[in-house]
């Protein structure tokens, strides 16, 4: 194997060889309980080993006939995805722990469905994000019903699996009508075919564009292709939410972003269409759907429905500053979701995890720590300066509007108006009603992941915090500029 | 001529036993009607020229796959009219929401039409049967060296499927007798005891058998 090759693909190699290793490392330890807290720390360092090695890379390199691409864009998701997924097995060990579930196989299906979603950010070919997609897919359904003799678990592994083949068969459609019609999956090809003037009309592109869109849009979870998310959310176990709130939906968002520009540029105005409409769908639903929620989970479902629509907007704009803006909103997003899945994670009784909005009531008479850092989470998923879910509507309103798409970024002000509304409701529950019942102490690894979210949302306004993300993502983002002008 | 009749036979058959794989009202039954469709796939690829995809539909689907979902089938004791009850309300809406769908794609071909983009190199991926290359020849060239990306990746996704069955399915369940080959093996003879039988009499020791006690 050469040595441009290998180091194009080592973090991906890194993360299935070491997935590989660990099963065998679990599979011959006698101890259950142990081996899997022991796979569980070497997952992390799997883990910290393949972000050393994309850190290690530079320039933009593609192999496999270029079906695999390594450039700054997809280093800059890949390292969001990476830290998502170490956060998230984090949050595992206790809560698995705690009802004997901290099984050794859980680590080794989470590397197994990173290295998919690292195969998704960097697949510059229709197979290749097939391929990805899947492996991605196929773990997380098992994790999803990882709690086997829990009846929404189970029934969240069900619906989410039965669902998401569908939204496969939709893509594979769609995939199938643009081999068709331009006879090559690999992105090169099918973009060198789209900008020929009289493909701007063919309805085979169109065809396949609007069937594979229909099903990226289902794992990024937009509206009208959302009905899986609460059902979902709700029932998986916590920690695996987590893990589908933050990493998958970068990596499916990653998809769009280079599906839609590079390998259909030429079609620009056609996509773009349907992105400002599934753009204004979900930031609709994800404001009023959220209202009438009881259930924590639920409601942060609806959150992340809205908030995929707020980081569509950018890739509407179609421009490099719409892209980094949404590069910026989904890093800052993932930084939201882990700590307040963390705040999820420690609402705990004596009967178990709780997970009504009303059980946080009075919570900042009882911890004042959890209740400011949780009431902070909301402030900053509502969008509150001077918090980092301000900025990064801000960084996908403001090349919108440079686009001239003011209603799209009109409406966009509106529904986090309204969404505001929800998220400061749990404030008030917290800091103005009477208290209840106190929750456990809260456990090391999770104050750990919600310190680290607050200290991120809080700081991002420092130059180094921020200016440093907005950098790497506008560097990132410029990859695909040259695509953009053609 | 031939050919077009068999393509006709094949994929009216193909698209008949596969409505009957969800038609038939016994399971048994919708297994073999399964069979059949993967025959006539295969003889689709036969007349494609593809005939190691016609062998391997054959082998793999035919001789392994349905015979396990016979096999499971006919393990389980699932209830089929039950998890039909709600087929027919919701086969309603499906065959309106597929029936829109299909009239949409139906219009929108017939209406434009499916042109090829003029990028479009019409290079056939079958290597013609002069160039002396077979089938299985031509997929080998490619998928170890072209395609070892793709190969890799659909072997991890297989590794993904198996972890996902043993996970979700076994159980360690206490008390539950198995056979353990290494215990067998390391039994000694202490095991067996040869004892003299006194004539007429037993040696069966009470106190190992109440049964024989009382």
């Amino acid at each position: 194997m050469d040595s441009a090759l290998l180091h194009t693909i080592l973090p991906e190699l890194i993360l299935a060889v070491g997935a590989l290793a660990l099963l065998m490392v679990g599979v011959f330890s006698s101890n259950g309980e142990a081996a899997g807290r022991l796979v569980g720390w070497l997952a992390i360092a799997v883990f910290v080993a393949a972000i050393i090695a994309i850190l290690e890379q530079s320039g933009v390199s593609s192999v496999f006939e270029s079906a695999f691409v390594s450039d700054p864009l997809t280093r800059f998701f890949k390292i969001v995805i990476l830290v998502a997924a170490v956060l998230s097995l984090l949050l595992t060990f206790d809560d698995f722990g705690r009802i004997k579930l901290m099984l050794f196989e859980y680590p080794v299906l989470m590397i197994l469905a990173a290295v998919g979603m690292l195969m998704m950010v960097s697949a510059n070919d229709l197979i290749a994000l097939y391929l990805g997609l899947e492996l991605q897919n196929l773990a997380l359904y098992v994790i999803a019903a990882f709690r086997r003799d829990n009846i929404r678990s189970s029934e969240a592994g069900l619906k989410y699996f039965v669902l998401s083949a569908l939204a496969s068969g939709l893509l594979l459609y769609g995939a199938s009508m643009l081999y068709g019609v331009t006879g090559s999956t690999g992105y090169v090809a099918i973009a060198a075919a789209s900008r020929v003037p009289e493909m701007a009309s063919n309805i085979g592109l169109m065809v396949g564009l609007v069937f594979v869109l229909v099903g990226i849009a289902f794992k990024i979870a937009a509206v009208p292709f959302h009905m899986w998310t609460p059902d979902v959310y709700q029932g998986a176990p916590t920690p695996v939410t987590t893990f589908l709130a933050s990493a998958s939906k970068v990596a499916a968002m990653a998809m769009i972003v280079r599906f839609t520009q590079a390998a259909l540029p030429g079609i620009s105005g056609e996509w773009r269409q349907i992105i400002i409409f599934l753009s204004i769908a979900s930031m609709a639903l994800g404001a009023f759907g959220a209202i009438g929620q009881t259930d924590i989970k639920r409601l942060l479902a609806y959150s992340a429905i809205g908030h995929v629509g707020f980081a569509l907007i950018g890739l509407a704009a179609n421009n490099t500053e719409g892209t980094a803006g949404v590069l910026i909103y989904l890093a800052i997003y993932v930084g939201m979701t882990l700590g307040t899945f963390a705040c999820v994670l420690a609402m705990r009784r004596n009967g178990g995890n709780v997970e009504n909005i009303e059980d946080l009531s009075g919570l900042a008479k009882t911890d004042l720590t959890y209740a400011s850092i949780l009431g902070m989470l909301m402030f900053s998923l509502a969008g509150i300066p001077p918090l980092a879910g301000f900025w990064a509507k801000w960084y996908v309103f403001l090349p919108a509007i440079k686009a001239g798409l003011y209603p799209l970024a009109v409406i966009g002000v509106v529904t986090s108006v309204v969404g505001a509304f929800y998220y400061l409701r749990i404030v008030k529950i917290m800091f103005f009603d009477d208290a209840t019942e106190a929750f456990l102490p809260r456990e090391n690894k999770t104050s750990v992941v919600m310190g680290l979210s607050a200290a991120f949302i809080l700081l991002f306004v420092l130059p180094y915090v921020g200016g440093t993300l907005v950098d790497a993502a506008s560097a990132a983002a410029a990859v695909l500029a040259p695509l953009q002008t053609l | 001529m031939a050919a077009a009749g068999f393509f006709y036979l094949f994929a009216v058959l193909a698209v008949a036993s596969g409505a009957m794989v969800i038609l038939a009202k016994n399971p048994v039954h919708a297994v073999l009607f399964l069979i059949l469709s993967f025959f006539n796939a295969a003889g689709l690829f036969v007349l494609l020229g593809a005939e190691f995809l016609a062998m391997l539909l054959v082998i793999v689907y035919v001789g392994a796959v349905s015979v396990l979902f016979l096999f499971v089938v006919m393990m389980l004791d699932v209830d089929f009219a039950a998890l039909k009850a709600g087929f027919i309300n919701n086969a309603k809406i499906g065959a309106l929401v597929g029936g829109v769908v299909l009239a949409e794609l139906v219009a929108l071909f017939s209406y434009r039409g499916l042109a090829l983009a003029p990028t479009l190199s019409a290079a056939s991926p079958i290597p013609a049967a002069s160039s002396g290359i077979t089938n299985t020849q031509a997929l080998g060239d490619i998928i170890y060296t072209k395609y070892v990306f793709f190969f890799q990746s659909a072997g991890l996704i297989l590794l993904v499927a198996m972890i996902g069955a043993i996970v979700l399915t076994l159980k360690h369940r206490a008390g539950v007798k198995r056979q353990s080959i290494s215990e067998q093996v390391a039994r000694t003879a202490k095991a067996l005891e040869v004892v003299k039988v006194p004539s007429g009499g037993s040696v069966i020791p009470a106190a190992k058998h109440p049964e024989a006690a009382e």
